[in-house]
């Protein structure tokens, strides 16, 4: 119980064999944490590009990777308008969701009558296919902007509801106890407690919801998509489709994927920044 | 039965320092209290008890008698189901110190930042409240720790940590629920010294639950042992030997002689208590 402090300030030299043993672990599962995925990718495209020189794969089946490579900066210019586009959408519908979700999930804390009434509804829009109400959705909302955002909000809305509900709902008893002698009024605990408190859960659901805001817009423009100034990157992915553009259909859809990659490590960087002083979770993580 | 249980509770009205205890005002006093959860059997049952301004009161009792129950009804945190609790200043009521069993921190939050709770919640800024949060955790020998987070603490420094946020209000009672129970000896008597030294200071009054008798006895100036199902205090014991105490009274007969009188009448309270149950 009394250990000394569990983040010693400098690194520990232990004397014995075994623990030199296992800091050299420690120090290789490190760089092996971003070493072995970049030799995976590595690999994975070397054997793609030794495929499709090897069998003479024509481009509008699948293009080598320097073909794609070429055709993203070729095409970036025409591309940048709709990614920006795609990236702004997802941006706003998170934003919107964490709004909501946090919102919603406070008023739950506050009343049990609302999270009972409401709470089934929510899981019900939650297992619903949002490929299944896009065309509903496409009869109700005209402008074509609104629609993306509303699928993109939807999908990503939920796990941000859920996470914050078990967070808030988390506290700790005695530290409950603790706001109770010292008369807490209810703004108190919530802001003195209950949020901290559900600050790691928040985090975890704004990690999913990070992801799922993304391929909302993506989806959502794949069922309801127009051309335009709107237009996001889904769109072009099918236009290229349309038109038998495999290396553009490859070029856009790394952009998705690297702009997926990019708001996971966002987030990550936030939770690991809000949490690393006091949360196991964010304990020896190092982004 | 022989001396020492002769000794115990009936004699406990006896000893020379009982007289000033006694005389004491009363601060709270528990009356008839019964408690039960739910629809099992009565946790407390017709329970008296009176804490008296300046006490240094233990309640001491084997795990499960209800020692908890008795702070919370104290606290404020539940409701007697028979019975009541009067306080004679109701301004003691509203500024209780609680520490518990475990320490209960904030881990979100730095050291000085728990210590500054107390006083956020009645609407102090961090600025007016430095003072006394420096203040609190000077008392406690914490002063170079103020900027640490909870996790890089020890079990003993967390500790001190919750005596710092239960003093920072400054109290007239505090409360504090076997709060050495989960750390080692050392640290344990550590802590035991620098809390009597403490209230030496600050001169506030303590109920303070324990298991141990020799806790109890090193610390408090009264004993009130409490017998199990349905909880109640069996007997209680004065330990009239003056303050300061220092380690050397730990190892002094006197303090021997009082252990082996409260030993005995938590025995007694304990077979009372199996009979029942
Ligand atoms: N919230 C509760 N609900 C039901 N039973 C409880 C609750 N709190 C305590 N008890 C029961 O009351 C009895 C006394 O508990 P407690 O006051 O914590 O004892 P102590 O502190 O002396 O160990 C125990 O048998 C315990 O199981
Ligand atoms: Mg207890």
């Amino acid at each position: 119980m009394t250990a000394e402090p569990i983040r010693a300030s400098s690194r520990p030299q232990p004397e014995d064999a075994a623990g030199r043993d296992r800091l050299r672990l420690g120090r290789l599962a490190r760089t092996g944490r971003w070493l072995l995925p970049a030799a995976v990718l590595a690999a994975a495209v070397g054997l793609w590009h030794w495929a499709v020189t090897a069998y003479d794969i024509p481009h509008y089946i699948l293009p080598g990777p320097l073909v794609v490579a070429t055709t993203l900066i070729d095409e970036f210019p025409s591309l940048a308008l709709n990614w920006w586009m795609t990236v702004k959408v997802s941006a706003v519908a998170l934003a919107l969701a964490v709004v909501a979700g946090v919102g919603l999930a406070v008023l739950f804390t506050r009343s049990r009558w609302l999270e009972m009434s409401l709470l089934p509804y929510m899981v019900v829009l939650q297992v619903t296919p949002i490929i299944a109400i896009a065309p509903l959705i496409f009869i109700y909302i005209d402008d074509h902007v609104a629609r993306v955002l509303f699928c993109a909000w939807i999908v990503s809305f939920f796990p941000i509801l859920s996470n914050t509900v078990l967070g808030l709902r988390s506290a700790d008893e005695r530290l409950r106890d603790l706001m109770t002698i010292y008369r807490a009024s209810g703004w108190q605990r919530l802001r003195h407690l209950e949020l901290p408190a559900a600050l790691p859960y928040f985090l975890g659901g704004l990690r999913i919801a990070g992801g799922l805001s993304l391929i909302g817009a993506v989806v959502a423009e794949f069922t309801m998509g127009s051309g335009g100034r709107a237009a996001g990157l889904a769109f072009r992915i099918l236009e290229a489709s349309y038109r038998m553009q495999t290396p553009k259909m490859f070029a856009a859809l790394l952009l998705i994927v690297l702009t997926g990659v990019t708001i996971h490590l966002a987030i990550g960087l936030l939770a690991h920044l809000l949490l690393r002083r006091w949360h196991e979770s964010a304990l020896g993580t190092e982004v | 039965m022989d001396a020492p249980l002769a000794a115990g509770p009936g004699a406990a009205r006896a000893p020379a320092g009982q007289a000033g205890a006694a005389a004491r005002p009363p601060l709270v006093a528990l009356e008839g209290v019964d408690k039960a959860y739910g629809r099992e059997p009565p946790v407390l049952h017709g329970l008296a008890l009176e804490v008296r301004r300046g006490d240094f009161l233990s309640l001491l009792g084997p795990s499960g008698c209800g020692k908890s129950t008795v702070l919370r009804l104290i606290a404020d945190l539940i409701r007697p189901g028979r019975g009541r609790i009067r306080w004679a200043d109701p301004a003691a009521a509203a500024s209780l110190g609680v520490v518990f069993q475990d320490p209960t921190l904030m881990p979100w939050a730095t050291v000085a930042d728990n210590v500054w709770l107390p006083l956020r919640l009645r609407g102090l800024s961090r600025r007016t409240a430095a003072p006394d949060v420096a203040e609190a955790l000077a008392a406690v020998g914490l002063g170079g720790r103020a900027a640490a987070f909870p996790r890089e603490l020890s079990g003993g420094m967390r500790m001190r940590v919750a005596i710092a946020r239960a003093l920072v209000t400054r109290p007239q009672l505090i409360l504090m629920d076997e709060p050495f129970a989960a750390l080692d000896e050392i640290t344990r008597f550590r802590l035991n010294d620098d809390l009597l030294e403490l209230r030496a200071r600050i001169g506030c009054t303590v109920v303070f639950v324990t298991h141990s008798v020799f806790e109890s006895v090193f610390l408090s100036d009264r004993i009130a042992v409490m017998a199990a199902r349905p909880g109640r205090i069996f007997g209680e014991l004065a330990v009239p030997a003056p303050y300061p105490r220092t380690a050397a009274f730990r190892a002094s007969p006197v303090y021997a002689d009082w252990c082996r009188v409260a030993s005995a009448t938590l025995a007694a309270a304990m077979e009372q208590g199996s009979d029942d149950g």
